[in-house]
């Protein structure tokens, strides 16, 4: 098995299954319980809290934990509106091809509270360029979100940028970096950050846990009631098993980070070239300013789904943009905010390698890969109009 | 539990009649309006039988395999039975759909229709009237265009 879907969740690291087993067997208490087996718990909670700070240069005390990347992206985005509209700031900045959980919020208050989005272009790089980000706003902006980099196309966006203009401006800047946390160096100071999403299971730790940042002087609507934990910010008996698997996977990835990163890049760099050599195929985003493992191509002529399929037949895991893989049958929002058309979209393949993928597995996926695409486009009936002539060829 | 049952992934991997019929006595070519999917049937009739049928699709797992299902429930049979043909039958045929992918066996129904109809205008009946060929399907031209 080849799994190079890692952008979708990944294999829990041994570092954080052995935590999480040892927090659920011995250290079960609740946090919040004086007598010592609570305060053991609490202890471990707060390790974690440290930890974590460190880890992006924070302070403990600006960390709190949700259930993941989407709770944080809610908390923050809502915290910020609720700030901006009691100075009847009511504009929020954003890009087209944010994760769900940050358009769908952004779509909900705009609906229910009359809030005014601005969504930046990404272009055909899926770049956010800081002039437009500038031009956007405005004296009644109260936010900033742009994610760190893009889920399915990878892309890493001008976060360190991004974040002065906002600070020039004194507007509260918010950045998903559930996709880049751990891959990529981020420290919330450097990169003036205000408030940074994340989530455990995207860098070997356990899923349903994360964490959002929130800079020391901002303030923090609660999404969840009924209790005192995390500062009042998040209330819910803390998941302490998952918190410290979370602490325990990202301690280990940033210990090699550096060195992981390198190893990461040059396969996918091998991967991309090997994909491009099949004809009408197109890397999706900027081929260098992208995460160390993400692979985005689109290929003329085929579908998303069949192409997965049958890799999945071969013991290849990856995913795709295609229309036909979501069951709203729409096609990827990231692959036309990128300019790409909807045939296009249609035939595109997201592998995203980490340090687990050998360069004997790159090699194996780019001989999968070229064999299925030639399959399915020997009976696609666009690509034979293509051939023929009889249909402009995009790619 | 997997995607797709049993026989739906067998005819997936394995499809039947793939391929084109050069000298086709109908060509239907229909796409879905809903997720962009083509899909294309050629048919080969002889007195009334549909001696020869071959398809090209260009659409999802499901889609693949109904094409396939329902090539294999025309192939030999008489172009009467053939008009019959549901996309519920080509689903049952195969196990059963998930319910979102119900639309691609409808495609198949609506190739083979409009390869029906194609048949017959070529054959100088008004069969091509017919209303039930313009049911769901988007109809494509031979450019691709819709
Ligand atoms: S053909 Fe698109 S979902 Fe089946």
């Amino acid at each position: 098995m080849i799994y190079a879907d890692n952008a979708a969740t990944t294999r829990m690291s041994e570092a954080a299954v052995n935590t999480m087993v040892a927090v659920c067997r011995e250290n079960w208490g609740n946090p919040s319980s004086l007598y010592a087996l609570g305060q053991r718990s609490k202890e471990i909670l707060e390790k974690a809290r440290d930890d974590v700070a460190k880890a992006i240069g924070a302070d403990p005390r600006e960390i709190i934990f949700t259930s993941g990347g989407s709770e944080a992206d809610n908390t923050a985005i809502l915290s910020a509106a609720k700030q901006g509209a009691k100075s009847g700031k009511k504009h929020i900045v954003s890009t087209a091809f944010e994760h769900h959980a940050v358009l769908h919020t952004l779509e909900r208050l705009k609906k229910e509270e009359g809030f005014d989005i601005t969504l930046l272009d990404v272009h055909e790089d899926g770049l956010v360029r800081t002039e437009e980000l500038e031009q956007a706003l405005r004296d009644d902006t109260c936010l900033v979100t742009v994610m760190y980099a893009n889920n399915e196309i990878g892309t890493i966006q001008p976060i360190k940028e991004i974040g002065a203009i906002c600070r020039a401006r004194r507007i509260p800047f918010h950045t998903d970096a559930v996709q880049a946390i751990a891959h990529v160096p981020i420290n919330v100071e450097e990169d003036n950050i205000d408030m940074l999403s994340a989530s455990a299971h995207k860098f070997h730790g356990p899923k349903g846990v994360g964490f959002l940042y929130v800079k020391k002087g901002i303030s923090i609507r609660n999404l969840i009631d009924g209790g005192a934990q995390e500062r009042g910010r998040r209330a819910g008996t803390e998941n302490v098993a998952g918190i410290a698997a979370m602490a325990a996977a990202l301690t280990e990835s940033l210990k090699n980070q550096e060195k992981t990163a390198e190893i990461v890049t040059r396969r996918r760099d091998r991967l991309i070239r090997g994909l491009q050599e099949i004809p009408h195929s197109a890397l999706n985003g900027d081929a260098v300013k992208r995460l160390p493992g993400n692979v985005n191509f689109c290929f003329e002529g085929i579908e998303g789904e069949s192409l997965l399929l049958l890799l999945d037949d071969k013991g290849i895991q990856a995913s795709s943009g295609s229309a036909c893989t979501s069951g709203s049958l729409d096609p990827s929002h990231v692959l036309l905010a990128i300019g790409r058309v909807h045939d296009v979209a249609h035939g595109s393949l997201r592998l995203t390698i980490d340090e687990d993928t050998s360069d004997e597995d790159v090699e194996t996926i780019i001989r999968a890969v070229k064999e299925v695409v030639e399959y399915l486009r020997s009976f696609s009936p666009i690509w034979r109009d293509l051939m023929a002539g009889r249909k402009q060829f995009i790619l | 539990m997997a995607l797709y049952s049993e026989k739906v992934m067998e005819h997936f991997r394995n499809p039947r009649n793939v391929g084109v019929i050069e000298d086709a006595d109908g060509i239907g070519e229909v796409g879905n309006a809903k997720c962009g999917d083509i899909m294309k049937m050629y048919l080969k009739i002889d007195d009334e039988m549909i001696t020869d049928v071959k398809f090209e699709t260009f659409g999802c797992g499901s889609a693949i395999a109904s094409s396939s299902m329902a090539t294999e429930l025309i192939k030999g049979k008489p172009v009467s039975e053939a008009m019959m043909l549901t996309n519920k039958a080509v689903a049952e045929a195969l196990d059963g759909l998930p319910d979102y992918k119900m639309h691609c066996s409808v495609l198949a129904e609506e190739a083979i229709k409009s390869a029906l109809d194609d048949y017959y205008s070529r054959h100088g009946s008004d069969r091509a009237e017919d209303e039930s060929s313009k049911k769901i399907g988007r109809p494509v031209d031979a450019a691709g265009r819709s």
